[in-house]
């Protein structure tokens, strides 16, 4: 009787521990909400301050749509766990933030917690952003208060059990979520500070570059060291940076800026929309960034001499001759002939494409050099992949690269023979593992988004152009 | 004057009412009048043949008639895919009431047409379709006059049907049967006696185009397609700049490569002839890549354009000058308007077919022009001009002059150095742009005032422009005769007059405004390569004055459309406007606050869409065209795109409604790929928009979701060319349209998102 | 070696590196894909490679071994046009006409796979294909008349 009656208490106790803990911990009141803000109760200068961070943070691009309202939400975002849309963050009262008050912005900012009091997923960085600091909080909230109102609800995520429970990411957060503010590292200049603010904060690099856990959060030890993102390879920007060339403060300002430099080439995938925003930032923001990842990357080992001669090939492009005269393909086709020894991936790549990417054309607008190249250096096949099967499309009005697409040409066995040979020819790293399953993946995908308006066309995004 | 001319004048007199039909050499022929005799008056002038008969007189140069009953038409216009074949068609049909199926057209040929200039000016139907309806109603009276006789019955009582006369007794006579000889070897005279309108069976009718079938099931209809036998194949390689020098070009190499005939170098001008296509591309790669060039050019500041063209050396051309002075409280409004270097961007890079034969030289050309290409041709290879024949063969749109002539000029060069042969050039698509004659860059100045009433009472415009045609003619219009080692030098640039106007197109508005200064300065520097394109200097006075009337309607506190018809007395103008107007359902919006470079307002954040007008009659004298429009903008990417568009025009007399719906369509999409994305690129040395990566143009994400095009026909009235009219307007309305939903007015084109971004700012 | 177009094997004797298009144009005589660019940018070259569009500008036939190619020749003739074909004569959907092959060999991929495919979804699958003379809307309408073509021949055929 006695222990029936401790257990009972017992139970009792764990309960009221459990509800306590509850209360105390896991519980989010709900903030009230408030009526819509006026568009001149918000200071311009605010305003515009919080467009730069909104670029620096490229709010649009998760929260915007292929052919979407902006900021009105409705992106499917594939993660392990299974499919997340982002929301409507327009000033909408119904569907969107307009009834959120700043607390409530800054709270689901920096603690991943909506304005109902219900937690948001992770795919919403708010482990990045929870080093905004309270005047950026400010500004963009201002801007994106501002916005014009969309009516537009974002279908509902679909995970499995027990993640279909949002609760869950309270558990979540205990482990792996480090809440702000930013603290500036005194061994390091305000410049330093202010890029490692950017990066870590509202730029959220490494959602992206660094690799993540089964748990899908960051690995802290591997900070940086390349990371995946909507069936793109982002590479590490730390000292393993697969790039032949080491990127230096210099070349990753003006990539950022103009989404190309000729060392490295052309900002592809989710890259692409994120150099778009990036192109708009104040140049002393830009130049912070760049200075701390190039930090990030560290002092590189020197170039090895072919690739010193390939960038000086790279450099003499488009002035020895003529764009004009020789169109992009007046350089005869290397490793055709003898060398090509009845490798098919030879003989592609010779007849396929070298007219552009060994042609003297220079960069954006000429293919990059593959012995350049990031793409054919990094540890996996996936980027490479993407690019041969869907090209670079066309911009509607701005000057941009473009290329075909080889995905109905080329057949599988053809797109891998291709791979293998650039990887063997251009570099001197192991051979890839994953050529078949990012094929899989990127077909897949193209079957996918194929007669829909990808994120490449007008309706959504900034591209860089190149003046 | 023999009998024979007599009794045809009777006929084509009708019931023998004395009319004047000497052809001017007849004229000269006749004894001077005396002016002494009794009863004497000097005889009038006699009237011009109608169109291009006074260029070509005589009916068989137009119209065939074979035994067998099936007839030919000839045109010196060309078929550019305006649809003019079938077009001259349906008007020769309709006049001889003939079959429209038994009638084939023959277009520019210097051996088999008439001289008719360049299809160019919208002049086609003005020239070659009057020229041609007079010449099938009076080769029907030659052939009903025939038919009498054989009847028995008098002219007057004979009708005619499908191709054959029908005697009172119903006797019928083929037009087969009745031709005979020399029969149509006559020369037309002034007037003709021309079907009713009421009775037409083929103008203003939907009559599908004659080529169209074989384009789209992959019949020969290109100039790229045609191959006759022993074709081989050459490709140029051209400097990388203007001027430039070819210092060396070790072709040894080059000869060697598979299927290479020979390397071709005269001077600058180098070239390689090969078996197979692909074989000449990789040897015109090879050479490029062996060929030293000192390079000479200064290009200008493509950014600072408007700067360049104030400052260069200019003619001053006074197009109007009526100024009075303007009223005491009048309110004065001014504004400065640019546009670029824009590129014809012909989809299908220029190409031409030619052959030497003994002495005589073929080319097939997709020129505009084919005799006076001829002319520039035998001038730069001196040669006879009955030496040379140029053929037309259908090209690629090409909007203007494009790189069509020098295409024909480099083959000519090629057959030459391998005689017997078809040699077939074909641009490459980096050429193509690169080289090619642009619509010149042009700045606009216009200062107005508004009188009490809201009226303009004074109006002060003036245009800074190169040429805007710079066709052969001489040799040195043509590029390859400019870098031969004996080069010809390029032809002195000159204004073509108005009413035609070259920049000064349109500078003249149709507008009642009493008092009126329109001053087009002439620059004849042309540091980048310049010529005609589509509606020349129309584009931007269009754009300029309609942008501009749109500012003025808001001074005047005017809703847009009414503004334009309380200045508008032309009554066919009035109605182009009032039914663009009605059928877009197009009512007075409250105007965004005053337009102007103001990037704080704000005024119209939350609402995306305006709405646009504009209007203009082409040169004054050819078709009228409104447009209204709808166009979006984004706010935050700053992108606009035209949503909705409905188009008014009146042709005159409507030949193929289909056509003109056509040309209109086509017309204001590519204004508006010109207008919001367009301008030509280049650096200090070399141009640098040389493919659609550089040179980006509409592509279908930025297509309208509807445009409506209403044709008002007038039946009986002269044709008027409609295959310019659109551009202007279509420019105007999309400008005014972005005007009215940012509050901004944008006046330098193109109107970029960047621009509009910026300007909206956040 | 040896290639498949329009359901016939050809011997052709042209370098591999040849990109297709002048090998159907100069060597086939087939008119209807043309030159436009040579660098995969405007879409006047496309043809069908196994059902699907390619730009044969940049297509070297070395790719090409044992893989079904479709121009436009080998959807239908003049007296026997394919819908797609039929539409277009239908809808006078050409002004020059240098673009209209690429385009229509790009629509026919599209319905083949999709014949309900949207409005908004063909706007988006021609992004690829350029015409300079603005035919675009006719374009649009011949392709949603291609579809109501086919479908009545499909309806045709099942009743």
């Amino acid at each position: 009787m006695r222990g029936f009656v401790r257990l009972i208490v017992l139970l009792g106790l764990a309960l009221v521990f459990v509800a306590a803990a509850y209360a105390l911990l896991v519980y989010q009141p709900p903030f009230a909400p408030i009526p819509q803000p006026q568009r001149q109760s918000f200071d311009p200068a605010l305003v515009a301050r919080g467009a730069q961070l909104a670029a620096i943070g490229s709010c649009g691009v998760c929260h915007t749509a292929p052919s979407g309202r902006e900021f009105a939400g409705g992106l499917p975002l594939p993660t392990p766990f299974g499919t997340i849309y982002s929301t409507n963050i327009t000033p909408d009262h119904d569907t969107g933030i307009g009834a959120w008050s700043l607390a409530a912005f800054e709270r689901a900012l920096r603690r991943g917690v909506r304005r109902d009091g219900v937690y948001l997923y992770p795919a919403f960085p708010y482990d990045h952003f929870t080093l905004v600091s309270d005047d950026d909080a400010k500004a963009l909230y201002a801007f994106l208060m501002t916005r014009e109102p969309v009516r537009a609800t974002a279908p509902a995520p679909r995970l499995p059990f027990p993640l279909n429970h949002r609760l869950v990411m309270y558990g979540w957060n205990l482990l792996f979520l480090k809440p702000g503010p930013f603290k500036p590292d005194p061994a390091h200049d305000a410049i330093y500070n202010r890029g490692a603010y950017l990066a870590e904060g509202l730029g959220h690099c490494g959602s992206c570059h660094t690799p993540r856990n089964i748990f899908g959060a960051e690995k802290a030890d591997e900070k940086y060291s390349g990371g995946e993102a909507e069936g793109w390879s982002a590479y590490a920007i730390n000292a393993s940076s697969p790039a032949p060339v080491p990127w230096t403060a210099a070349t990753l300002l003006q990539y950022l800026r103009h989404g190309f430099n000729s060392d490295h080439g052309v900002a592809r995938g989710p890259m692409l929309d994120v150099a778009g925003n990036l192109g708009t930032a104040p140049n002393d923001d830009l130049h912070a960034l760049s200075t701390y990842i190039a930090a990030q990357i560290g002092t590189p080992a020197a170039p090895t001499p072919q690739v010193e001669q390939q960038v000086a090939v790279q450099g003499a492009r488009g002035k020895a001759v003529a764009a004009a005269s020789a169109d992009s393909q007046a350089v005869p086709a290397q490793g055709s002939g003898a060398s090509d020894g009845g490798d098919e991936g030879a003989l592609i790549y010779a007849a396929t494409c070298s007219g552009c990417h060994s042609g003297p054309r220079a960069a954006p607008f000429g293919g990059i050099d593959f012995a350049l190249s990031s793409n054919i250096n990094g540890p996996s096949a996936k980027n490479l992949v993407n690019v041969v099967l869907n090209g670079l499309p066309a911009t509607e009005g701005k000057r941009a690269p473009i290329m075909p697409g080889f995905a109905n040409a080329m057949d599988d066995r053809q797109v891998a023979a291709l791979a293998r040979y650039l990887r063997t020819r251009f570099t001197d790293k192991p051979a890839w593992t994953d050529i078949e399953s990012s094929l899989t993946d990127a077909r897949t995908a193209l079957r996918a988004s194929e007669g829909k308006p990808g994120r490449s066309s007008a309706a959504g995004s900034t591209r860089p152009g190149t003046g | 004057m023999s009998e024979m001319i007599v009794s045809r004048r009777a006929v084509l007199a009708g019931s023998g009412a004395l009319i004047f039909s000497f052809s001017s050499a007849a004229w000269a022929q006749s004894p001077a009048p005396d002016a002494n005799a009794p009863g004497a008056a000097a005889l009038p002038p006699p009237p011009p043949l109608p169109g291009s008969l006074k260029h070509a007189p005589f009916l068989d140069s137009w119209i065939r008639v074979d035994a067998d009953g099936a007839i030919t038409v000839f045109s010196g216009k060309a078929e550019l895919g305006q649809g003019i074949k079938t077009a001259l068609l349906q008007v020769a049909a309709e006049q001889l009431d003939a079959n429209f199926d038994r009638l084939k057209i023959v277009t520019a040929d210097t051996a088999r047409t008439a001289n008719e200039g360049y299809t160019a000016g919208s002049h086609s139907m003005q020239d070659s379709g009057t020229a041609i309806m007079h010449a099938a109603a009076q080769v029907r009276q030659l052939l009903i006059g025939e038919a009498a006789k054989r009847a028995g019955a008098p002219p007057e009582r004979m009708t005619t049907d499908s191709g054959a006369v029908v005697a009172p007794n119903g006797q019928r006579f083929g037009y087969g049967d009745l031709v005979a000889g020399e029969m149509l070897h006559v020369q037309a005279s002034p007037q003709s006696q021309l079907k009713d309108p009421a009775q037409y069976k083929y103008l203003n009718r939907r009559i599908p185009r004659v080529d169209i079938p074989a384009k789209v099931t992959g019949g020969e209809a290109f100039v790229q397609d045609f191959r006759p036998d022993g074709l081989v194949h050459g490709r140029i390689v051209r400097p990388p700049s203007y001027g430039a020098v070819l210092q060396s070009a070790d072709a040894a190499a080059v000869e060697k490569m598979p299927g290479v005939i020979k390397v071709v170098r005269d001077g600058s001008f180098l070239a390689v002839i090969a078996e197979r296509e692909f074989q000449a591309i990789e040897a015109m790669r090879a050479l490029a890549a062996a060929a030293h060039w000192q390079e000479n050019a200064k290009l200008p500041d493509v950014a600072a354009l408007p700067a360049l063209l104030a400052g260069l050396p200019s003619r001053e051309i006074k197009v109007i000058d009526q100024q009075r002075p303007a009223p005491a409280n009048a309110k004065s409004l001014s504004a400065t308007f640019t546009r670029p270097y824009i590129s014809h961007g012909s989809i299908g890079p220029s190409c031409a077919v030619a052959q030497m034969q003994g002495d005589a030289l073929t080319v097939w050309t997709h020129t505009q022009g084919v005799f006076p290409d001829r002319d520039a041709i035998a001038e730069m290879m001196r040669m006879p001009k009955d030496k040379v024949r140029c053929i037309h063969v259908q090209g690629s749109g090409c909007y203007g002059h494009n790189g069509a002539d020098d295409a024909a000029g480099d083959a000519a060069l090629l057959a030459r150095a391998l005689p017997g042969r078809p040699v077939r050039v074909q641009w490459t698509r980096e050429q193509e742009l690169a080289w090619e004659p642009y619509g010149p860059a042009m700045m606009v100045k216009v200062a107005a005032a508004l009188d009490d009433s809201g009226k303009i009472a004074d109006w002060n415009y003036e245009l800074w422009s190169n040429t805007h045609s710079m066709r052969p003619g001489p040799a040195g219009a043509l590029i390859a005769a400019r870098y031969l080692a004996e080069p010809f030098p390029e032809p002195k640039p000159f204004a073509i007059p108005m009413p035609e106007g070259g920049g000064d197109r349109n500078s003249n508005p149709i507008y009642n405004f009493p008092s009126m200064k329109v001053l087009h300065h002439f620059l004849p520097e042309m540091p980048i390569r310049v010529s005609a394109l589509r509606s020349l200097g129309a584009y931007m006075n269009i754009f300029s004055i309609e942008s501009f009337m749109d500012e003025l309607a808001a001074g005047a506190g005017t809703d847009p459309v009414e503004f334009r018809l309380k200045h508008l007395d032309d009554p066919r103008a009035r109605e182009v406007v009032s039914t663009a107007a009605e059928r877009f359902g197009w009512s007075p919006k409250p105007r965004a606050s005053t337009p102007g470079h103001d990037s704080n307002h704000d005024s119209n954040h939350g609402s995306n869409i305006g709405y646009g007008f504009a209007f203009a009659r082409y040169k004054n004298l050819a078709a009228y065209c409104a447009i209204a429009c709808e166009a979006e903008i984004n706010h935050e990417t700053g992108r606009a795109r035209m949503v909705r568009a409905v188009a008014a025009v009146d042709s005159g007399q409507v030949v193929n409604p289909d056509g003109i719906a056509n040309q209109i369509e086509g017309a204001i999409l590519q204004s508006m790929s010109w207008t919001l994305y367009e301008n030509v690129s280049f650096d200090d040395r070399r141009i640098t928009s040389v493919d659609w990566a550089t040179y980006p143009i509409l592509r279908f994400s930025a297509v309208p979701d509807s445009m409506e095009v209403h044709i008002i026909n007038r039946p009986g009235l002269p044709f008027l060319g409609s295959g310019e009219a659109g551009q202007g307007p279509a420019a105007a309305a999309v400008a005014n349209a972005i005007a009215n939903a940012t509050g901004i007015r944008f006046r330098d084109l193109p109107i970029t998102a960047e621009r509009i971004k910026a300007a909206i700012g956040v | 070696m040896k290639l498949n177009v329009n359901k016939a094997q050809h011997d052709v004797d042209a370098d591999p590196h040849t990109p297709l298009l002048y090998v159907l144009r100069d060597d086939l005589k087939l008119n209807a894909a043309k030159f436009g660019c040579g660098l995969g940018q405007c879409g006047a070259c496309t043809v069908l490679v196994n059902g699907e569009p390619v730009f044969s500008c940049v297509t070297p036939i070395a790719l090409l071994e044992g893989k079904a190619i479709t121009t436009l020749e080998g959807l239908g003739t003049e007296d026997k046009p394919a819908p797609i074909q039929q539409a277009f004569i239908e809808a006078q959907a050409a002004q020059c006409g240098y673009c209209i092959p690429g385009m229509m060999m790009r629509a026919q991929a599209l319905l083949q796979k999709n014949p309900r495919a949207s409005d908004a979804e063909i706007r988006a699958w021609l992004e690829p294909n350029l015409c300079r003379c603005g035919t675009h809307m006719r374009i649009l309408r011949a392709i949603h008349r291609a579809q109501r073509i086919m479908t009545t021949a499909q309806r045709g055929e099942a009743g």
